[in-house]
């Protein structure tokens, strides 16, 4: 079934900065199950793009195949979207972007669509540091294909059915720092708290921002002895510290507590002030991030929060040094030759 | 043993080297040397799937009539590689010529009674001259190539213009090439009669014609075109088609003040992501474009039927090759049509362009960008190895400096602030195109979410029977308007009233007129037409209707273009005769004719 909110908008309705009201960026009703990670995953997009004030239109969000990346319908309905081949959205937004590097790119997918049919185009994505937010609704399962085990179930990892999994799964964060992505965290559908100032970080951030967001699936994967079940994750969290994040238009004033706070400024000039828990954490420095992922493997623990962030990153654009202009806009004008030109080079192959 | 006629301006020289000995630019620049001389040539490369070591073959036909398809039967080989040798020997045609390295003796099994041995002992010559092996190797190249200059009568001061020219940005090496060339014009002169029986006069046969391959071609077509973005996937023959974009992308297109790029090129992990990064470019309001060969059309099968679906303008050339992967891939085959035409899973259908010539690359490459954004659609430009990778006598490329590209039915801001209701696939023009809007536009009109047909004419989510075939209707409405505007079909006859036709399209068109001519020659007369695009217009239609039969001509087994035209035009596959050819090399006019005269026979009877 499918059918459109009305574009009702209450005149008592607050509205952000530039005057949206939330409703602005709410996309269709969504039809996944009730209880599903994903809605409340859009749910967090929704409200964080409401809260930094983003134009609607000046996002384009696109994704692959599966539950996950049937979302960007459910957000942000005046923003462009793209629900393209299962595991290629990163070649699409690619694309995207480098046809217009003026947009913010928001990029969903599920563990399947990311971490085995499109496990290539994740990894080169990633490294050419293309400037977007990726985010990876990580169930642990094929949810729209009724439950499969992803290659991101834990080995032992109980389905639905009753079996166990035998293969080691794929830790989506440990690879996306392993290929040297310049903002890599991971969050719980279930904490909007932790992840709504992700978001928004990760939209601040210039460059490859990777989010493995924690998100169960309820009909398929929310069982016991499911390592992707709502009990399990609550139960085995572990938050690297709270955050808040500062957009650059409001003044900062950050208590600092020496030794447990840390403040990160974004490429935009927003904040994002930590209040960490692990004090040997620093999340600018790859070696102590490593080390972080690490230990709670050992653990057996899922860690959460912002894991690294690269300040100085730079992006696919100003790699292969294209114009600040966006391609797409340029014209006759700007991208044709002269004639002269023409005559020279018939002239030189004769 | 000699053959006493002259033969002037028509003949067929081979060159049998070894792969990566720099043999590849001295052959180039005998070629020019011939061009420049007024005479038509064309010259075409024969190379193994190899970087280092294994035979290659060069082969530059001299034709004063002006046939530009390859021709069997080899007047002079100049054998450079001991490798070959036996082969090379067995390929001179009767009373030809054997050109080889005399240092060595030749072994007696390589006489022939009935060829000439033309000795030069190129590297004794070498060793003499030269002291670094390197410099041995390289001006062998062009010792042989002065010795042939010599008896092939080749103007020595237009060879030694070719040879200033292209060492312009080195001028250092001019004199050094230049004296290398005289060793071996003096060596003929003092051993030698020359010129050969075989031999160039000076004509004025090729006007302001340019020398150059397809896919460069099409590469300068997609800068005029305003392509701004290009991914892609290495594969022979289609990288220096990108290559070729790059070269001049780097000249035309860098902003002046800022030296930034006006372009973006990626080189993506496989031929999935080219194409995936072409449909978001495309997308996403830029041109874009990616080029590859049969191998990376399997793997961009899924995106293609996606673009289809979705209505994304996308262009793609395809050089096409033999197949499979370890097929021979720097072969030449037209063996992808139906892959291509019906590209990708479920009901789909694709736009194909059938360029002949490097300038009809360079404007089917410009035009395929108007086409993609008019139509809302995948347009396929259809090369071949042959002529993406040889060079080719062509016309000069021609431009229009007041050209407008043609984006199609885009929405504005203010045309998006005007609109009641946005619907993206709603066919209100009833052409079966509808209107697009690009991100970014308009802050709350005409945002969509684009997916495949799982929708209705506003891209709502939908599910529903009817709603899916409405949909296919209006793409089968586009796929009418298409025919409407696609290069039409070519006809070689003032009027067609015979009753025996032919049609061939791509790099067919030299032997196949070819062909015309010595069938002429032999009392028969057949209409001909080049079909340039898919889907095939009414103009097509008529001429089979028109004739009794129609020979189709193209180089591959299954007659695929034959089968294309029975299933969409509904022809009696008894009136369609396939002439075929798929050894991989290019078509030449004796084997259609040696196909077509048998059956001639029984059809006329
Ligand atoms: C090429 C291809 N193969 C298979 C499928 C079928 N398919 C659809 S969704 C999906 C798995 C999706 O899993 P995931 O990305 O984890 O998304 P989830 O539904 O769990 O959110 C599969 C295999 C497809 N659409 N395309
Ligand atoms: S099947 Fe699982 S992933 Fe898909 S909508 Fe239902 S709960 Fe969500
Ligand atoms: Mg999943």
């Amino acid at each position: 079934m499918s059918y459109i909110k009305p574009p009702f908008r209450h005149p008592d309705l607050p509205s952000n900065e530039l005057g949206y009201s939330k409703k602005d960026y709410e996309g269709t009703i969504s039809t996944l199950c009730a209880g599903c990670g994903h809605d409340s995953i859009s749910g967090a997009i929704v409200q964080a793009c409401y809260e930094m004030s983003v134009e609607p239109h000046r996002i384009a969000k696109l994704s692959g195949i599966g539950c996950s990346s049937k979302t960007p319908a459910y957000f942000l309905n005046n923003s462009h979207g793209f629900n393209s081949v299962h595991g290629r959205m990163p070649s699409v937004a690619t694309g995207a972007n480098l046809a217009n590097r003026d947009l913010l790119y928001l990029g969903v997918s599920g563990d399947g669509d990311s971490a085995s049919i499109g496990m290539g185009q994740f990894v080169h994505v990633i490294r050419r540091n293309l400037n977007m937010t990726y985010i990876v609704m990580n169930n642990g399962c094929y949810g729209l294909t009724k439950g499969q085990d992803s290659a991101t179930a834990d080995e032992g990892s109980l389905s639905k059915g009753g079996s166990t999994n035998l293969f080691q799964g794929i830790d989506l964060v440990g690879l996306a720092m392993e290929l040297g992505a310049s903002f890599v965290a991971r969050s719980f559908s279930g904490d909007k708290n932790q992840l709504i100032p992700l978001l928004k970080a990760a939209m601040s951030h210039k460059g490859f921002a990777f989010i493995d967001i924690i998100s169960p699936c309820v009909t398929f994967n929310n069982n016991v002895g499911s390592t992707k079940s709502y009990d399990y994750v609550r139960d085995h969290m572990e938050t690297l510290g709270t955050l808040d994040f500062v957009p650059y238009k409001n003044e900062i004033t950050l208590d600092y507590q020496a030794g447990d706070s840390k403040a990160v400024q974004l490429h935009d000039g927003s904040m994002l002030n930590l209040h960490k828990l692990n004090l040997e954490w620093d999340p600018t420095n790859r070696k102590s991030a490593l080390e972080q992922i690490n230990q709670s493997k050992d653990k057996g623990e899922i860690l959460t929060g912002l894991i690294y962030i690269d300040q100085e990153s730079t992006d696919l654009h100003s790699l292969i040094k294209t114009t600040k202009q966006p391609l797409n806009s340029l014209t006759e004008k700007e991208l044709m030759p002269s004639l002269t030109d023409l005559e020279l080079i018939n002239e030189d192959h004769r | 043993m000699s053959n006493n006629t002259i033969k002037i301006n028509d003949f067929v020289i081979r060159f049998a080297n070894v792969n990566g000995t720099g043999s590849a630019s001295a052959n180039t620049m005998f070629a020019l040397s011939i061009f420049r001389m007024g005479v038509p040539m064309t010259a075409k490369n024969v190379f193994p799937s190899n970087i280092q070591g294994l035979p290659t073959w060069y082969e530059v036909r001299v034709s004063e009539k002006g046939y530009l398809g390859r021709r069997e039967g080899v007047n002079l080989v100049a054998c450079l590689n001991p490798q070959s040798l036996a082969k090379d020997v067995a390929t001179v045609m009767p009373g030809g010529y054997f050109v080889f390295d005399s240092t060595k003796n030749l072994h007696k099994e390589f006489l022939r009674e009935d060829i000439n041995y033309i000795g030069i002992p190129m590297m004794e010559i070498c060793m003499r001259e030269y002291t670094d092996p390197r410099m041995r190797q390289l001006f062998k190249n062009m010792i042989y190539v002065g010795a042939l200059a010599t008896l092939l009568n080749i103007d020595l001061d237009v060879l030694n213009g070719v040879i200033s020219d292209e060492f312009k940005k080195k001028p250092k090496l001019i004199d050094p090439n230049i004296y290398a060339i005289n060793l071996g014009v003096n060596y003929i002169k003092a051993n030698y009669d020359y010129p050969l029986n075989i031999r160039l006069e000076k004509r004025n046969l090729v006007g302001n014609k340019i020398v150059i391959n397809g896919n460069t071609a099409c590469g300068i077509g997609a800068i005029y075109a305003g392509a701004t973005v290009a991914a892609w996937y290495p594969i022979t023959p289609s990288t220096s088609l990108i290559d070729a974009y790059g070269k001049y992308a780097s000249k035309l297109r860098i902003d002046k003040e800022t030296g930034l790029n006006k372009f973006a090129i990626v080189q993506a992990e496989d031929e999935l992501s080219a194409i995936g990064m072409v449909i978001g470019a495309n997308w996403n309001g830029a041109r874009a474009f990616t080029s590859t060969s049969g191998p990376g059309i399997s793997l961009m099968s899924e995106f293609l039927g996606l673009a289809y679906f979705a209505e994304i303008s996308t262009v793609l050339f395809n050089v096409q090759r033999t197949g499979p992967s370890t097929g021979m891939p720097t072969r030449t085959q037209q063996s992808d049509i139906l892959a291509c035409a019906y590209a990708s899973h479920g009901d789909t259908k694709h736009i194909l362009l059938f360029p002949s010539s490097p300038k009809e690359c360079f404007e089917m490459s410009a035009d395929a960008f108007d086409l993609a954004e008019r139509l809302q659609t995948p347009i396929i430009v259809m090369l071949d190895l042959d002529l993406g990778m040889n060079d080719h006598l062509s016309e000069p490329f021609e431009w229009d400096e007041n050209r407008i590209y043609d984006r199609g039915k885009v929405l504005n801001t203010e045309e998006l602030e005007a609109c009641v209701q946005y619907g993206r696939y709603l066919d209100l023009d009833k052409d079966g195109i509808s209107y697009r809007t690009i991100a970014g536009t308009h802050p709350t009109k005409g945002a969509f979410v684009t997916r495949g047909t799982s929708r209705d004419e506003y891209a709502k989510y939908t599910e529903q029977g009817e709603e899916y075939v409405k949909n296919m209707e209006k793409l089968t409405r586009k796929w009418e308007t298409a025919k409407k505007i696609i290069p039409e079909a070519e006809l070689y006859q003032s009027s067609s009233n015979h009753k025996i036709g032919m049609l061939f399209f791509g790099t067919t068109l030299y032997p196949a007129l070819e062909a015309m001519d010595i069938l002429k020659d032999q009392g028969i007369q057949i209409d001909a037409m080049r079909i340039r695009a898919f889907p095939f217009t009414k103009a097509v239609d008529d001429f089979i209707n028109q004739h009794d039969y129609v020979f189709v001509i193209e180089q591959n087994r299954d007659a695929q273009f034959r089968s294309l035209l029975v299933n969409e035009l509904d022809i009696n596959p008894k009136k369609l005769i396939k002439i075929l050819n798929y050894d991989g090399m290019p078509v030449t006019a004796d084997c259609i004719v040696e196909q077509i005269l048998p059956n001639f026979e029984s059809i006329l009877a």
